[in-house]
């Protein structure tokens, strides 16, 4: 097919007048169903072949063109009644209550409808929204009680929209009838025994004094002067101390009173429900002026128009029906809607016809309604939805365009691809963190077009003889128009007319690029570029180190990878999205891809103190990281190797002399990287050797202080951060792909593992916390003595009941904490000093503080937790209150406020909670959980608003930024022109680290 | 009766200048958006009003800024 470049200028938003829908309809649909008995569709049924045709043998009879090409083509229903479009029930509501009942006229004076004439057209000539204005209009014109309409002077009745298309008018006598009522009265005053004959006189010759038709037809009024001559009841509702008869004379309040009661407590109202003829008669009145000021542009749509008569019929394409296995046919639901209301339509014209009685027909008409309402939205509030024969609800229009799974969402904004897999993802330490493991049988399936020449075709014809089945094989092979694929039959046909210019779809092979993303994509980081490494095995690898930027674990998670099928595609992803580009996160200007778990912990037991390896060792290690082995000259290995600087200044190290974890790691460092810092570990309140904890770099060797989670753990890593900044991301990527495989060998060498025995602590230390927890119960007891005696002092702005429970809060924290520091005081990770003799129960070295001091993993949190305290568990981030009438549960006292009737959990994990604790313990839980739940839906929207408010700025080469219409938004992208990637967490530049840096250098 | 509030002197207020037609082509000579794009502030802001600003006017708004210490932005005046 052939392409025009057309440019669309504007777009015109309008309704369909029924000539318009006539006009392009084809067919008028008459009869209900869609095939007859030969199979075939029936002539000006649902499937008249004139709709179109989606069979590409046939074709079309309207348009000539083949199936598939043939885009359809409406036609229509004639209704046999007019029926309200239920998508315009609120606009017809809102024209009908602002114009009046009687002569259509809207409900605003001559002036008024000029001067917001004027207003809309000065508002659209600057293009500005005029939805303000309108609704300013609507609430002008909207009737109020007793309203007259400017122009012919009517009283005007209320009209009620009763979701979602009923429009009833409320008929109150009492306005128009009062008006009425002073006009006839010929004295000021009147007294009781008149009212009647004058009443009498009005009802009887209503059509000349009334204007409202609905009232006049109704029997209101007779039954409003029925009640007005009945002297008793007047006298009754006057409520007099004195004694009245009918001559009483009545004020005008009482006379306006006496109206009001009869009216209201007889229910002299009446609720008229206005059908839809009626609704479109009135809309038909609205002259066009009128209707440009209800901002119903009399250009592009007539209000009447919001009534439908006609009915579209969307084309077969729309609504193609599916002939399942058993080869019955399956109608869409829009065909079933249809149907119904085909059903209904002729029932109704035939009862009509017939002169069936009035309620037959409104009865129809009604259904014809229901059924039309719910074609257009089958979930309109207040419409019983209709449903499918096994009670599954009709998927109608609105349906189909609506929410996540619409049209809109679901299929334009966000599509299906091809070349793209998805399976469970695993770790690999072993690769790079810029490549991904691709399982054989997905690198068989999804292919790189390759575009043959004269250098790559003896490699092309390598993978065509491999075949499909074969791993670095080809699947299909496209020549020109022709797509053949690769079958053991076509071979050797392709092989002997393969020549430049072919295009090999080829299967996907080691060092391809590929694009990697995991859902929720939150950030930039979600989706990267990884090289491809084909692998055995049936799920994805990836490094552990790009774990942090995807939020990935493996639990189960599932990850998708696209394959660029463009070279341009390709190399903007080399450039813009490798995984070493994203090391820096623009979120806090740090490293985000860095050391997890293990990758930390190895590093820590790797490097700290007194670890050492005979030569045969490190030199196993240095191999086995893939480290280049230093060089070796005159008995002496060279650490580091700098040619700018003198041999003086490198640094040797004599043959067979035992190496240390530091000068291993010192191979990985670039050789004038100078940095210092201080270490995780330094939150240990003892650091055995003190050093350890302040890290100096000097010249690239590690020359004191140990490898940790502030060196390159991700999000926090200093060296890291610092070779990513000074020497580029490749170098990054190196560091990081090497530090792995030494950590592996460090923590290989050493050993890791943990068990409850690394939770032990001495019965002493569990003394001193059940001693220490007894004070503080003491402490807590003593303040709920002092607030029930009545001298405890409240603190500022808080009620004494509010004191007390800061107070025991405080208290309680205190408890936790304090036991916590007891038990941390036990919990070392090893020695404390040369001479230390473990006197206590504490294994030589302790797993599970390493991980948590070096921040591997864990927290000395959850390690005191285990072994000393559990504490306090907070719902609503209070104690807990909830449960029974003024307690927890019922093995408290009412109204007790003490420690552990309030959720304070006295053990720890390890000794066990007692059946009340658990509970609390369980409650507390629970909040979290839930917490979580409704955190991820909240933020989720949140997100989707924001970025659909800012997906469409861009930074100019200037710094500006601007949106897609050339607004300014800053004329300096975030005021300081810094990319938060590239800043020093998120600072344009730290001078206290430059500073340093220089210091170093210089000495 | 006119408020003695100047408003111009509270600490959250930053500084707001009406530009001069020379000021406006020195500063203006080498940046790639027009006036008109601009964001805008309404003549009948407090601001606007308290230094006499004209709808067309370009403000200078000198601000505290959280990255840059102190940032320099326009806005120009409409109805």
């Amino acid at each position: 097919m052939k392409a025009f470049i057309k440019k669309i200028e504007r777009i015109n938003f309008g309704l369909m007048s029924p000539e318009n829908i006539r006009d392009m309809s084809v067919v008028t649909v008459e009869y209900p169903d869609t095939y007859g008995d030969d199979g075939f569709p029936i002539d000006k049924g649902l499937m008249d072949p004139r709709l179109g045709i989606i069979d590409p043998s046939l074709v079309c009879r309207t348009c000539g063109s083949k199936g598939g090409v043939c885009q359809g083509h409406f036609g229509s229903i004639e209704l046999a009644r007019p029926v309200i479009h239920v998508g315009f029930g609120d606009v017809i509501h809102k024209i009908l209550r602002s114009t009046c009942n009687e002569c259509g006229r809207a409900l605003l004076t001559d002036d008024e409808i000029k001067e917001y004439t004027n207003k809309i057209l000065e508002l659209k000539a600057q293009n500005e929204s005029i939805g303000g204005i309108l609704k300013k209009i609507y609430e002008l014109a909207n009737k109020k009680e007793c309203d007259e309409c400017p122009h012919c002077g009517t009283i005007q009745d209320k009209i009620i929209l009763d979701k979602p298309v009923s429009m009833v008018q409320i008929i109150n006598p009492l306005c128009e009838f009062k008006k009425v009522f002073y006009d006839e009265m010929s004295a000021d005053s009147i007294s009781i025994g008149e009212i009647g004959p004058i009443s009498r006189e009005i009802v009887e010759n209503k059509e000349e004094y009334f204007q409202n038709r609905l009232l006049v037809n109704s029997n209101l009024l007779e039954l409003l002067c029925e009640h007005l001559h009945n002297v008793d009841e007047i006298i009754d509702i006057l409520d007099s101390d004195d004694e009245i008869d009918a001559s009483y004379e009545l004020s005008n309040t009482q006379l306006n009173n006496i109206f009001k009661t009869i009216v209201d407590s007889n229910g002299l109202i009446e609720e008229y429900k206005l059908t839809a003829s009626e609704v479109r008669e009135r809309l038909e009145k609205i002259t066009d002026e009128d209707s440009f000021v209800l901002g119903v542009n009399p250009e592009v749509a007539r209000p009447e128009w919001l009534v439908l008569t006609v009915l579209p019929v969307p084309p077969v394409t729309v609504r193609p029906s599916i002939i399942l296995d058993t080869g019955e046919r399956s109608e869409d639901d829009l065909t079933h809607k249809l149907v119904d209301i085909l059903r209904i339509n002729q029932r109704l014209l035939e009862n009509m016809e017939a002169g069936a009685p009035q309620l037959i027909v409104e009865d129809l008409w009604e259904l014809l309604q229901y059924h039309v309402t719910t074609y257009f939205d089958n979930e309109a509030s207040g419409v019983p939805p209709a449903r499918h024969r096994s009670g599954r609800p009709l998927k109608t229009l609105t349906q189909r365009l609506k929410g996540k799974e619409g049209r809109f969402r679901s299929n334009l904004s966000g599509k299906r691809v091809n070349f793209s897999a998805r399976t469970v993802i695993s770790p690999d330490p072993n690769i790079s963190i810029n490549e991904v493991g691709v399982p054989e049988m997905i690198a068989k399936e999804v292919t790189v077009p390759v575009h043959v020449n004269e250098w790559n075709i003896d490699e092309m014809r390598t993978y065509i003889e491999n075949g499909p089945d074969v791993h670095p094989g080809a699947n299909y092979v496209i020549n020109g128009d022709t797509k053949r694929r690769v079958t053991e039959e076509t071979k050797e046909f392709i092989l002997e007319n393969l020549e430049p210019g072919y295009i090999i779809e080829r299967h996907l092979k080691d060092g391809d690029m590929v694009l990697f993303n995991r859902q929720p994509s939150l950030h930039r980081m979600s989706m990267m570029a990884h090289e491809v490494r084909v692998l055995p095995y049936k799920t994805f690898r990836l490094n552990l180190c790009v774990c942090p930027p995807y939020n990935a674990d493996f639990d189960g998670d599932e990850m998708n990878m696209h394959v660029f099928q463009t070279d341009e595609s390709r190399a903007e992803a080399k450039s813009l999205m490798r995984v070493q580009e994203h090391i820096l996160s623009p979120r806090f200007g740090g490293p985000i891809i860095g050391a997890i778990h293990d990758h930390i912990s190895g590093a820590y037991l790797l490097t700290r103190d007194g670890v050492e390896f005979t030569e045969e060792q490190a030199l196993q290690i240095i191999r086995k990281s893939h480290l280049k082995i230093p060089e070796f000259k005159s008995n002496q290995w060279i650490l580091k190797y700098d040619p700018d600087f003198d041999e003086e200044s490198f640094i040797y190290k004599d043959k067979g002399d035992k190496w240390t974890g530091k000068e291993l790691f010192s191979l990985l460092l670039p050789n004038d990287l100078n940095l210092s810092y201080t270490a995780e570990i330094s939150k240990c309140p003892e650091v055995y050797p003190p050093e350890d904890a302040e890290v100096i770099i000097k010249n690239g060797i590690l020359e004191q202080g140990v490898i940790d989670e502030s060196a390159y753990g991700s999000f926090s890593g200093k060296i890291l951060d610092k070779i990513v900044k000074e020497y580029g991301p490749g170098r990054a990527k190196e560091f990081l792909d090497r530090s792995t495989d030494l950590a592996i060998c460090g923590i290989m060498k050493t050993g890791i593992t943990t068990s409850l025995n690394d939770e032990e602590i001495p019965e002493e230390a569990q003394d001193r916390i059940n001693e220490h927890l007894d004070n503080k119960m003491a402490e807590v007891d003593k303040l709920v003595e002092a607030y029930e005696e009545g001298y405890l002092e409240a603190l500022p702005g808080r009620s004494l009941a509010e004191t007390l429970e800061m107070r025991i809060m405080q208290v309680l924290g205190e408890a936790r904490d304090m036991s916590g520091q007891i038990a941390e005081h036990y919990l070392t990770m090893g020695k404390q000093s040369l001479d230390d003799t473990y006197d206590h129960v504490m294994a030589v070295e302790n797993h599970s503080v390493v991980m948590a001091r070096t921040g591997a993993r864990a927290s000395m949190l959850n390690l005191t937790q285990i072994t000393a305290c559990v504490g306090q568990q907070a719902v609503r981030g209070g104690r807990i209150e909830r449960g029974y009438i003024n307690r927890t549960l019922p093995h408290f006292k009412k109204g007790e406020l003490g420690a552990k009737a309030k959720g304070f959990v006295h053990s720890s994990y390890k000794s066990g909670l007692d059946p009340i604790e658990f509970f609390f313990h369980a409650m507390g839980g629970r909040e979290g959980l839930v917490d979580t739940a409704i955190r991820t839906a909240q933020s989720g929207y949140m997100q989707r608003r924001l970025v659909n408010a800012l997906q469409d700025l861009q930074v100019k080469p200037s710094g500006l930024v601007t949106d897609n219409q050339g607004n300014v938004i800053q004329t300096m992208f975030g005021e300081d022109g810094v990319d938060p990637a590239k800043s020093d967490f998120g600072k344009a530049a730290n001078l206290d680290k430059l500073i340093d840096e220089i210091r170093m250098e210089g000495k | 009766m006119k408020s003695e509030f100047d408003i111009q002197k509270h600490k959250l207020v930053p500084k707001h200048e009406i530009m001069t037609e020379e000021e406006i082509s020195n500063e203006f000579s080498d940046v790639d958006y027009d006036f008109k794009n601009l964001p805008k502030i309404k003549v009948t802001d407090p601001v606007a009003e308290s230094i006499g600003a004209k709808p067309g006017d370009i403000l200078r708004i000198t601000r505290e800024s959280q990255t840059a210490g102190e940032f320099i932005t326009y806005r120009i005046v409409e109805v």
